[in-house]
């Protein structure tokens, strides 16, 4: 690592083996390489977008919000899954990085996934609120009740971004192809665990059957991998306890939550302004 | 879309055989697949084999002198390794399953703590535990 004179600015020089294909000219995908100084503070993000504007502007890859938020941006980097822009480039500790598109999905182009597959898993698994009061669904009176603690019970699975890494990661998922995938279960236990929710049932009839809940075998590499820390390995494990409660009758949950009473004794302050009036009817 | 092997990219066997950079659960998961394939195979030849007793005891005498000596005594002591790691990690991926030592959800804030991490203690003290039995009956195997 060498450092430029009378700034406290580094940079290495690293060599990226990038993934190329293009479906309608290559048979297989093919590494081809370049060699750039990468400074301090680049993302292995940064370093792809550096090789598209400077060196070599065919590269194909997905991207979006460059801040961990949105999932487009995962790929396979020196045989790990990572989200490229939630990485910094001198953390891997590499003079030659490797980034790969996600094993487990077809290739579309160069470095690009097709997540198909992880959506179709996911719709079907049925992520929403489901509850039988379609009036107060349509149109709300006030809000359905729940305290600060039940947030928190199914809180950290809502941040999952369906960026796939979990399923390149599942070693399941690699032999295959039906298992429903750790992206799917989180999200199962995530609605079967909102106070909100009805639809335990439901959701428990997509996921426990042959290719379902049952063929996790708790590797952990879905938990490992994750990069915004939604565990679906600890929510398959808690799905199984609850699939199989629920064949003996067992771990029903209570009714899924009402609306929050009227609060009492409170009028509103003198200073707040009314709201400007609505308009859309 | 095409019909291109190497278009579908999924990683098939080689994907469950190779751990590469994933964690040491991770290595367990092969290695608890491979030593319940293999006591599997074992239990089959062993039926084959102890099934010599039907035809009387001189047949049984036969087949158990053709399978001492110490390449048998090593592939004994195999199947002894394959039980003991089977049986103490099945332990905890029961355990696991029944959602037992992997804590429970909470607000992930960084550094993040995952269900692998929670249950990394019980994991080293069955892991250690493997090692001891392994050592002791090593010893009854081939010293004592």
């Amino acid at each position: 690592m060498d450092t430029k004179k009378g700034t406290n600015h580094h940079t290495k020089t690293i060599t990226f083996r990038v993934q190329r294909f293009d479906p309608n000219r290559d048979a297989e995908p093919r590494l081809q390489e370049y060699t750039f100084p990468v400074s301090q503070g680049m993302t292995v993000l940064d370093c792809l977008i550096y090789i598209k504007e400077k060196l070599d502007g065919s590269l194909s890859f997905r991207a979006s919000c460059r801040m961990g938020i949105c999932g487009s941006c995962a790929m396979f980097v020196n045989g790990f899954p990572i989200l490229t822009c939630h990485t910094q480039t001198f953390e891997l500790n590499a003079d030659v990085i490797e980034i790969r598109s996600l094993p487990n999905y077809p290739i579309i182009k160069d470095l690009i996934p097709d997540l198909t597959m992880l959506f179709e898993k996911h719709k079907s698994i049925k992520p929403y609120i489901i509850r039988t009061d379609i009036k107060e669904i349509e149109s709300p009176t006030r809000e359905y009740h729940q305290s600060p603690q039940e947030l928190e019970d199914y809180l950290q699975f809502s941040y999952c971004l369906k960026c796939g890494i979990c399923l390149s990661a599942c070693p399941t998922v690699a032999t295959d192809r039906a298992f429903i995938g750790p992206q799917a279960l989180g999200q199962a236990f995530r609605y079967n665990n909102d106070t909100r929710d009805g639809g335990t049932a439901e959701r428990l009839d997509a996921i426990d059957h042959p290719h379902g809940v049952w063929r996790c075998h708790m590797a952990g590499a879905c938990a490992d991998a994750c990069p915004k820390g939604v565990d679906p390995a600890m929510a398959a494990q808690l799905l199984k306890r609850q699939a199989a409660a629920a064949v003996f009758g067992r771990g029903k949950k209570a009714k899924p939550a009402g609306v929050a009473p009227e609060p009492k004794n409170v009028s509103r302050r003198p200073n707040i302004p009314d709201a400007p009036p609505r308009t859309v009817e | 879309m095409q019909a291109n092997k190497h278009l579908d990219n999924r990683l098939g066997l080689r994907g469950w055989i190779r751990a590469g950079r994933y964690r040491f659960e991770r290595y367990l998961y092969i290695l608890h697949r491979i030593s319940g394939l293999s006591l599997l195979a074992y239990l089959l030849m062993h039926i084959y084999v102890t099934g010599a007793r039907i035809y009387g005891a001189d047949a049984w005498n036969t087949t158990m002198g053709s399978v001492t000596g110490p390449v048998f005594t090593m592939l004994e002591f195999l199947v002894m390794a394959a039980f003991v790691f089977h049986g103490l990690n099945g332990i905890r991926l029961v355990l696991i399953e029944l959602g037992i030592g992997i804590g429970r959800p909470m607000r992930q804030e960084y550094p993040y703590v995952n269900s692998n991490d929670k249950q990394r203690t019980m994991m080293w003290i069955l892991m250690v535990l493997v090692v001891i039995i392994l050592v002791i009956s090593a010893l009854d195997f081939f010293v004592l």
